[in-house]
Formats: structure tokens, sequence, C-alpha cells
């Protein structure tokens, strides 16, 4: 919304002399953000100018330029002062004795430009013909429609009273400071002149003069009928409350709105157009209340305002045909003929149009829901609706259609039709009980009684003082309740706090103390949350980068995975309107996204590179069940607040690695040695031994690994924690990672619960270790885990480490077989153990590993 | 070793002569002396403490000697040895000594010659800004608190008090899934978190909510589709916006630097009633620059959204709003990356080179 500062300052008297800074300043310490500041930028000379000839020709590009020579009076060419200036022009859409603005050398445009004589096209051009957009004015697409013309800008009387060198800063209110702020959506009636207005005297404790202090017409039987009817009101709330129809008739179709007016709507950031619309949209501008106005020769029949029925059709005036749906408000002429979609667009039939001379202005009240579904539903973002969305005030509906007849009255030269509609409806609006310590109560500032009233008054409230119970005479007790009668502009005061926030925001909120609460008793992080600092942590002390993805992949990335067509992690969840339509579905896996990011680090120079990262995957347990919605009154009981519950598809958390290139890196040292699957594998079982728990692993054929070099690793109890090694060759293929790139994935949440547990400690023995190796030779499809635990198991709980030395495959062992040379070493908690208890020992070990996979000892 | 021989005189043993001993120890010395390194002197300790050694021969001869005389050349012997041990380990210690020395000199390798074996491994810095920002909250006895990234409609939206015709739920804001029916979101904010806290948890109730969020807008230099929040929640009973201003305060100077000074301005949101927006005083210029780059030239750099908890939130949440109130407030971890480490392009953030996590390390 913007605020010319000249234009505030005529509704808010006493208000100090203030810059568009210090005015914006001054808004946004009660609510309003500051977007921009228009104007005010801009230093002459700028003026009118006469185009008296040009030479258009066509530039290499195709495109065409104008020399023109063009009157700008006593600032002529200062060579020969009064001569005609000469200047070079890119736009096209002006003719000669077209009236244009011409801003001179020495002159400053919005946005710190400097204009100098320069060299354009080959020639030297004395200043420049400007476009609205050059002028800082109009930010439509029509500011960059080409340069003014101020016959069509002004009309073509106001235009005759300019002359060549006229100035154009006063001309088209250049001087004048624009503020533009943001206004929050509860704040509607800031989308006028009259609330911004309001807020200002708030803010300078100026006196507000409301604009809207006109007295109507009084409503009589003789004005255009109107009906209202509503088959399906939303809420309860019927869609139009109130319609005032007043008809201007003999308004001149050629008249264009007073210098002033376009003034302001230029600076408004509108385009003037003719009369009839610019009165509409100068009133909805100062006072929030759209208008429309119908041209009468155009209906035919009493104003009806219905809902839509389906299949109707209307073409709006942005000349697109919709298709309404039945939760349309309509005004139609007869109940048959659709004139506009309520509170957001016309019709073209009933536009006001070049030959309209009688004018039906329409002032209505519609509900604010019933606008904000059709602006959506067609996504008809429009002013009426902005407004009506957020709430227009019923109370002056008659005002508006007032000062819109006096206009078309007065500068068209119209008359007013005696008829005057008003069919209002307007609910009683409900007076609210307001204990007066609750200011104090939610803000911690002692605001008193008295101000606590004295600030509602300020913003237009009608506050009662009930008298409480202990004072029947004489001044009411402090603490009893107030009745509160917001101000009918504001829809938004409907409890308490509310009104508490207006009381901060006019006492100012930089008034608010700082005082640190006492939280009390944290208990610190959760133990899910300190695991996944460590195995975050873990990861990247152990060289790998974190990174972070979108959750986002498309069906092709199932199949680049080689997941089977029954594998669970094709089943998830997709996205209705996803950001890409290549990736609508949610992750199943991290792996999946972590991938992309590695090709990426690749392809950009990093061939040796080693990421994870930790996040949510979806994983949906079967169909999706609708999730109920319960009313907010009260807390959802808990069969419903379940129901929520399980209708969220479980999201476990996963944590992924990735690594390719050199696992140890080649240098002066000597060669680099290749990632290979024993780095991601390791990667997972040191990470678990970071949080006490030992994996299990064991070989497994899973997508996308390698079928050969793919490791499962497992719970002691058989809980499934995650996969590592090395990608499937097709995989690395489809996905455009380089050969042998290893990953991993481990659930975070299994593991999270896996080390729940506390550690109970092992006593530490200090008796000496006695340590013996033994060679086995195994047939090849036997697992080193196989063996390892059959040698555990047999040499008992003395054992203290068992370590893999070596794995020897030749002709001295046979083929199809290999040898595993292991490393033993014993100790006893309680004594020195023998030479002859440990040979034992390892005796047993063999003869276990011989028992369970038939290893013989070498 | 010969036997006791009664009638022997030890002046007559020549072994034992003071004379010839004085000119064993003078040449043993005079051996060690001119030893140059361990080795040298390993040959010198053979040749003057070794079992042919005129000293142990000489030892060897006294067990010879009449009783009378056993004392006397014994004590001579005795010392002659402890003299050429003495002087033995003098030397033998210079020498390690010297050779220590050498070694050292020796294994000089050049330690400037670069030493990245394995690569190094980092954080992503929006995880680091997070945790610090739990931790500052943690500090003060409050409690982290997560939620599901796929959301139910009612958490996100309803009971925050965001209704069926709020604009936020129109399909240019929220990613749906399909089909729009199943009433899940991908979370618009972490806010989903507070409620499922309010519902479960006791009051009172401190909690911070750091999360991934997801709005659908394209990928540019400021914005993400998936972004990350941190928001804050505190309930109990007698809570006044003097507390949330209190908090947020703490939370500016622990993040960004003591002393900054913050600012609240009137805003909306449906969530919270009195509603506000949060600013603090612009770190590099602190307001005196209007051309400055972080702040805009406003002096002000603006961080998040706040407010004491709507009445319809708590009630939907069967909290009685009469009895407690409660503040709540969010902010943008990118943004406070942003601000914080000068980083220029929300993209980096998101594309996962390992170049942009890897210059922060593991602490932030």
């Amino acid at each position: 919304m913007r605020a010319p500062v000249s234009w505030l300052r005529e509704y808010v008297e006493g208000a100090p002399v203030a810059t568009g800074r210090e005015v914006a300043a001054r808004l946004v310490r009660l609510g309003l953000e500051e977007e921009d500041l228009h104007g005010g930028d801009i230093s002459g000379p700028l003026v009118v100018g006469r185009v008296l000839e040009f030479v258009e020709e066509l530039q290499k590009n195709g495109k065409p330029i104008r020399r023109c020579q063009v009157d700008v009076g006593q600032h002529g060419q200062r060579i020969s002062e009064g001569t005609p200036q000469g200047i070079v022009c890119g736009a096209t859409n002006f003719a000669v004795d077209d009236l244009v603005v011409v801003v001179l050398p020495g002159a400053v445009l919005p946005g710190g430009v400097h204009i100098s004589a320069r060299k354009t096209y080959g020639q030297v051009s004395n200043g420049m013909i400007c476009s609205a957009a050059e002028l800082g004015i109009g930010s439509g697409p029509d500011a960059t429609d080409g340069i003014i013309v101020l016959q069509s800008l002004l009309g073509d009387e106001a235009a005759a009273t300019l002359t060549p060198g006229d100035d154009a800063i006063e001309l088209l209110g250049l001087a004048d400071e624009v503020v533009e702020v943001t206004v929050t959506p509860d704040r509607g009636y800031c989308l006028s002149m009259r609330g911004m207005a309001r807020e200002y005297s708030h803010a300078t404790g100026g006196t507000f003069r409301d604009p809207a202090n006109i007295q109507p017409e009084p409503a009589n039987d003789s004005g255009y009928a109107v009906q209202l009817t509503d088959e399906a009101p939303l809420n309860d709330r019927t869609g139009c409350d109130r319609y005032v129809a007043r008809v201007v008739r003999g308004v001149d179709a050629s008249a264009v709105s007073p210098p002033w007016m376009q003034k302001r709507l230029t600076q408004m950031g509108m385009r003037p157009i003719s009369l009839a619309v610019d009165v509409t949209n100068y009133v909805m501008l100062l006072l929030g209340q759209p208008l429309h106005a119908f041209d009468v020769s155009t209906l035919r029949g009493p104003i009806v305002v219905r809902r839509a029925q389906a299949g109707e059709t209307l073409k709006t005036l942005d000349d697109v045909v919709r298709t309404l749906y039945p939760q349309d408000l309509l005004i139609t002429d007869g109940g048959t003929g659709v004139l506009a979609i309520a509170g957001v667009m016309g019709g073209a039939t009933s536009e006001v149009a070049a030959s309209t001379t009688d004018v039906l202005v329409e002032a209505a009240h519609f509900d604010p829901t019933s606008v904000a579904r059709s602006s959506r539903r067609h996504r008809l973002i429009t002013e009426a609706s902005k407004r009506f969305e957020r709430g227009v005030d019923p109370d002056i509906t008659a005002v508006a259609a007032q000062l819109a007849v006096d206009l078309l009255v007065e500068f068209g030269g119209g008359v007013a039709d005696e008829g005057v509609t008003d069919a209002d409806h307007r609910p009683d609006r409900a007076r609210i009980d307001l204990d007066p310590s609750l200011p104090a109560r939610l803000v911690g500032l002692p605001y008193s009684r008295a101000e606590v009233i004295a600030t509602l008054r300020e913003i237009g409230c009608d506050v009662l003082e009930l008298s409480g119970s202990g004072s029947e005479h004489g001044t009411p007790a402090d603490s009893s309740v107030l009745s509160v009668l917001p101000p009918s502009w504001r829809p938004d005061l409907t409890n308490g706090p509310d009104f508490v926030e207006e009381v901060v925001r006019l006492r100012g909120y930089d008034q608010i103390p700082s005082v640190l609460p006492q939280a009390g008793s944290g208990r610190g992080l959760t133990h899910g949350q300190r695991v996944r600092r460590v195995v975050a942590n873990f990861l990247a002390a152990q060289g790998f980068v974190e990174v972070l993805t979108y959750p986002f992949v498309s069906p092709q990335s199932h199949d680049d995975l080689g997941l089977p067509a029954d594998d669970q992690r094709r089943h998830t969840v997709r996205i209705a309107n996803p950001l890409s339509d290549e990736a609508p579905l949610m992750r199943t896996s991290v792996l999946s996204t972590l991938v992309e990011a590695l090709r990426r680090n690749v392809s950009r120079g990093q061939r040796d590179t080693a990421i994870f990262e930790l996040g949510l995957v979806t994983r949906p347990s079967g169909v999706l069940l609708a999730a109920p919605v319960p009313g907010t009154h009260a807390r959802p009981d808990d069969a419903t607040l379940t129901q929520i519950l399980a209708a969220v598809p479980p999201q476990p958390r996963m944590i992924a690695f990735a690594l390719t290139g050199a696992s140890d890196r080649a240098g002066w040292w000597g060669p680099g040695r290749p990632a290979d699957w024993a780095d991601v594998v390791g990667a997972a079982r040191a990470m678990a031994s970071a949080l006490a728990i030992e994996l299990v692993v064991t070989a497994d054929d899973y997508a996308p690994w390698h079928p050969g070099r793919c490791a499962r690793l497992t719970l002691a109890d058989g809980t499934v924690v995650g996969h590592a090694g090395e990608l499937h060759p097709k995989v690395v293929a489809a996905v455009g990672l380089p050969p042998r790139t290893c990953v991993g994935e481990l659930n975070v949440d299994v593991l999270t619960a896996a080390c729940e547990a506390r550690v109970q400690a092992r006593e530490l023995s200090t008796y000496p270790v006695a340590r013996s190796d033994v060679a086995l030779v195994v047939d090849e499809q036997i697992h080193a885990s196989a063996l390892e635990s059959a040698l555990r198991h047999g040499a008992g709980e003395l054992l203290e480490s068992v370590s893999l030395m070596d794995i020897y495959r030749g002709d001295q062992i046979g083929s199809g077989r290999k040898s595993l040379a292991y490393h033993l070493v014993f100790r006893a908690p309680d004594r020195t153990l023998t030479t002859k208890e440990v040979n034992g020992l390892r005796d047993q070990a063999v003869a276990s590993a011989a028992t369970a996979v038939g290893a013989v000892q070498r | 070793m010969s036997g006791p021989n009664k009638s022997y005189d030890p002046v007559e043993v020549s072994a034992l002569d003071p004379t010839t001993l004085a000119e064993a120890v003078a040449e043993a010395l005079a051996a060690f002396a001119a030893s140059d390194s361990l080795d040298s002197l390993k040959t010198a300790r053979l040749a003057h403490q070794g079992d042919s050694s005129a000293l142990s021969r000489a030892n060897r001869e006294i067990g010879a000697l009449p009783p009378t005389a056993k004392a006397d050349a014994g004590k001579r012997v005795g010392m002659a040895r402890g003299q050429v041990a003495k002087a033995l380990a003098t030397r033998q210690s210079e020498l390690e000594v010297e050779r220590d020395a050498r070694l050292l000199v020796e294994e000089t390798v050049d330690v400037t010659a670069p030493a990245a074996r394995r690569p190094v491994g980092a954080r992503h810095p929006l995880e680091l800004i997070s945790e610090r920002i739990g931790d500052i909250f943690v500090a003060m006895g409050w409690e982290i608190a997560e939620g599901p990234e796929l959301e139910s409609e009612w958490f996100n939206f309803d009971a925050l008090n965001l209704g069926a015709d709020h604009p936020a739920r129109q399909m240019q804001d929220t990613f749906f899934v399909d089909p729009p029916d199943a009433g899940l979101v991908l979370r618009t904010h972490t806010s989903p978190v507070q409620v499922r806290s309010m519902l479960e948890r006791d009051l009172p109730l401190y909690i911070v909510c750091p999360g991934k969020v997801f709005r659908t807008d394209e990928l540019d230099a400021t914005h993400s589709a998936v972004f990350h929040q941190i928001e804050g929640l505190a309930v109990a009973e007698g809570l006044t916006m003097a507390h949330l201003r209190g908090t947020l305060d703490h939370f500016v100077e622990a993040l960004f630097g003591a002393g900054l000074e913050t600012r609240l301005r009137p805003s909306y949101f449906p969530f919270t009633e009195p509603s506000a927006e949060l600013d603090f005083r612009c770190f590099i210029c602190g307001g005196s620059d209007d051309h400055c780059r972080t702040c805009g030239g406003t002096g002000w750099i603006e961080w998040g959204g706040c407010g004491m908890v709507n009445r319809h939130v708590l009630t939907a949440c069967g909290i009685d709003p009469d009895r407690y109130t409660g503040f709540a407030f969010g902010m943008g971890i990118e943004r406070a990356l942003m601000l914080r480490h000068g980083v220029k392009d929300m993209r980096e953030m998101v594309e996962g080179d390992v170049r942009f996590s890897t210059q922060f390390g593991m602490e932030i």
C-alpha cells in the first residue's frame, strides 16, 4: 500500500512536517513494514515538451529510433536559447504535436540517474523523453509501454492548459514522497488512505480527520432494485450483507478526471483511464471501499446477488471466459445475466465503456471468506478482492457511494437519481468483555486502566465501564470488566489479546522490558540427539564431509538404483504439487539423493570425495490413511489424535555415506589407496563401535550394492541396521558415478535404540597376555565372519581378541580353497596362562572351526 | 686361579705391583678418552676391563695371596678397577649423548611437506549452527523437541489457528501429499512440533524445535524449497512479552555478539497475538553505513517473528488459556548462517559441494 506524504497530511492535522523516511519509520513502529520509498529523489529540469518533428531510422538491431525536435520553451538548447531541443528517442508511441515529459541535462532521475547530453545511437541527445518507469511512477505493466504522452495521461482538456517549458515535477506530483508499506492481513483498513492516516495520527499524535465523514443521501424505495439472496452461505454468514446502488445519468462520456485526482492515482501506482473508472479507484484508495461501475444501459433487470449455478460462465474484464463455481457469489441483472464475481472482478459486457453516460455505482459489503475463495479458485487477485478478503468497513458503504456520485456529478456533468438503494442486512457487532488488567499481565508492563481505556478509544473502540460488584456507585473498581465495541473497520479485534496488541502497539513495543524467564529443569539433549551428534562427528572425523540434499526423487531413481519391482523402497509418498514433475516422490533412502551430490562433486573436479548425510526418509507402511481434521475449539479426543498420528507415515532417520576415488591419497610419501568396500564397511562398524555397539556382518545381495561386495549389518539379535559395500556396476553406470564407488546406509533410529541401555563395565585383567597364531584352510565360500565366530566359540571366554592377519590362496592349498591366518590373544582374569593351557585353548578353537566350517589347520 | 700360597710375597707378584696397576689404569683411561665412538669404546672396554685385561688378571691374583696381604692388595686393585669403571661410564655417557644428538640431526625431516594422507572431513555448517543454537537454549534449561517432516495438516495448520481459508494453505506455498484428502503436507514450519509438544508434554514447557521445512519456492540466491528453521515455545503461568524479549535478547547476543540492541515491531501471525517482528542492530555497521550490504543501510537486521501464543492455539492443544500464557518465536537458520558467516548464496548450502562444508570444519 502506498501513501503519499502530502495526502497523509491532508487527513492528519497537527502532524509535524516529516520526510518520507521519517514517516515510514513512524509507521513501522506501529506495525506497517516499510517496503519502498518513491519520489522526492528527482531534480529538474524536467519539463513539458511538444514534439515538433522527428525522423525515424532503423537501427542495425532492427529497432527504430526517432531523432526528434522538441519545443521545451525557455529551456531550449543552450547553443541558441529558445530553439528546439534535439533528442533521440527509442520509443515510437507518440506523434508530432504530442506533449511529452522531457528531462534535460543536469537533471537527476530516481535511482540517482544523472542526465547529461550524450551520444546515443550515433547522435548527440540533449536530454531524454521520459517513460513512467523512468520517473518512478506506475509500477504496473503499463509503465513500460513507452513514453508518457500527456494528452492521454491527463486528458486533452487538462493538457490544453500546458505550455512547453512548464515544470513537470509539480505537474506529476514527483516532488511528493510516497511511502510504500506492507500491510499485514489483519489490518485491511490500512489498504486505504483513511486507514493509513488514522495510523499516522496514532504515530504522530496529530488529529485524524475522517475522509468518510460525509453525510450520504438517505435510502429510499425509488432506487435501482436490488435483491440479496444466498442459498449457500459460508460459515452461516450471508455472502452480501449490504448493497448500496446509486445511479448517475448523463455523465459526459469524454470527461476526464481532474489533474489532482490523476496525480493521486499516479502516485498510488495506478493509471488514470476514464472519469468513471478513476472515480471508483480514487474512492477505493481513499476509503478502502471497492466500488464497481456498471453501464446502466446494459442492465436488463434488477441487481440480484446470488450464488452461481453449475455451468455458468462469465467473461471477465481481463477478457477471460471463466467457468463459475457453485460457491462463487455473483452479481446478476434480473438473476440471469452474470455481471460480476462479487468483490473480485466484473464482466466485460456491463463494463463502463467510452460511450457510457448512465452509470450505476455499486458499493457493497461481501463476506471475506466468500471473496477469498472465489479469488483463489479463479486465481484472480484484484484490488477489490484484496480489500474484501481482509475486511471492508461495512458502515461506510453508503458514504463511499455518495462520494463517487458527487465526483461523477461534479466532473462528469451528470445528474444523480433521487432513488437511493441501500439493502442493509448488517448484523449487529458484538461487544467484547475485556479485563483491563490483561494488557499488563500479558506484556509485563503496568498499563493502567485509564491508559487501556484511552488507547482503545483512540483506535475507535466504544468502551463502556461496567460497574463491578464492589462499586455499585461511583467509579468502577480497577479490576471491573470493560465492555468494548470494536470499530466497524476492525473485524480483526475479536478477543482480549487482540486488544492487548493495540495497547502495546500504540504505547510502543519499545517500552516492553527484557526479562529472562527461568526455565527450570531441562534434561539436556536426549539420547537420540546425542547419538546423532556422535555419528555425524565420527564420520566427519573419519574424513567424510556432511552435505544436505533435497529429499525429492524421481521414479527413475528407483530403477537407476536397481531396486527390484517389489522392493519396499519403491513404496513412497507422492507430492501433489512437486517442485519438479520429474522428482515428485519422497525419498525412501538417503542414499538415493546422496549419490547425486557425490556425482556433482566429482563433476566439479573433486575426484576423491567422501560425503555423508543424516536425514529422514519416508517409509509408508501401507496405504495412506486420511488424517482426520478435527475442530480446534478444544483438544481433540485421544482416539482422533491417535488417528492423526497414525496417518503420518513413519519417517526413520538414516545416515548414508559415500566414497569415491582415493581413500588414502597419493603424495610424496607414495601411491594412494583407492577406496574399496572395506572402507565403508569399516566405517560402519567403527561408527557403531563409537556407540559401543558391535555389528554383525553377513554377506548380502541387496540393491544398489554389488552382489558380491555387499555387507548386511545387523545387531546381535538380528535387527538389520543397514548395508555397506561397493555399488553395483550397473548402478554406478546409471547414476553416472566413477567405477568402484562405495556406499553405506544405516538406520540411526535402530542404532539409537541399540545403545540406550547403560554399558556395564567389566573388570580389566592385569595378567599377561598369551599369543598364539593359527592358519586354517577352508572352502572359498566360507565367510571370515563364520570362521571367526567358530574360533571364538571354541576358544571360550579366555580369548581376548582374534585378528585376521592374512588371506592366502594358491597352489599349496588347492583351488577353491583359501587359508586364513589368525592371531589369537588369550588372557585370564585371575592368573598367568601356561603354554599348555594356551595350546589347549587354541586346539579347542581349531576343533570348533573344523566342526563348524570344515576348517583344516595348515 | 692359583691356590692359596702362604709364603707368597705380594710385592713380588708383578701384576699387583702398584706401579703396574697405575700404568694399567692410565692406559685404560687413555684408551677410553681416545675412543671416539661407542664401538671403539666397546673395544677399549674389552681390552681394559675384559677378562684378559691387566686389572682383571690382578684381581684374580688376589685370591692367591696370603691372608695378611689380601686386604692391602684388594684395596689397591679395587680402587684401580673403580677408577677405570668410572672413567668408562663417563665416556660411555658422553658418547651416548653425542650419538643421540647426531641421530636427531640425521633423522630431521621437512615437516613443512604436505602431510594430508587422509582427506579431511567436516560437518555441514547449517547443522553446526543448529546445534549451537540448540545448546544456547539447553544451557538455559530448555529442551530440544523434534517431529516428522511429512506432517498432518491438522498439526501444521489447523491447530495453529491457520484455518481452511488461510492463504498459506493454498498450493502456491505448501507441498501437499497426493491425494490431497490424505491431509498430509511437508511441514511449512517447525510449529507442528510445538503443537505435538503441547499435546504430549507436561507444563511448564520450554522447548526449541530446529529442523527442515518446505515451501514451494524455486531455488535462487535467497530462496530454497527446503530450508531450516528454529522455533521456540514457552508455556507456563505468568509468562509475558517481557519474557519473550528477554529470551530473544539473550539469544541474539549469544549467537551474534554481546551488546546487540534488539527491536520489536508489531506484526501479524495467526498463531500469536500480540505478534512482533524481531530486528537487531546491524553488527557490521551498527547503523552508520547507508550502503551496508548486511543490513541494506537500515541499521537493523530482520531476524524473525514472535509473539504471545494465540489463545486458540492453546485451546486446541488442551491448555487453559486463562491460566497459562506462552510465547513463541521462529527464525531461519540459513539466514543466521548467511548473516553470521557472510554466505552470499543459498544454493551453496543445498548443492552438497564438499568445498562449502569443509571451510567451516567441525565447530562454528
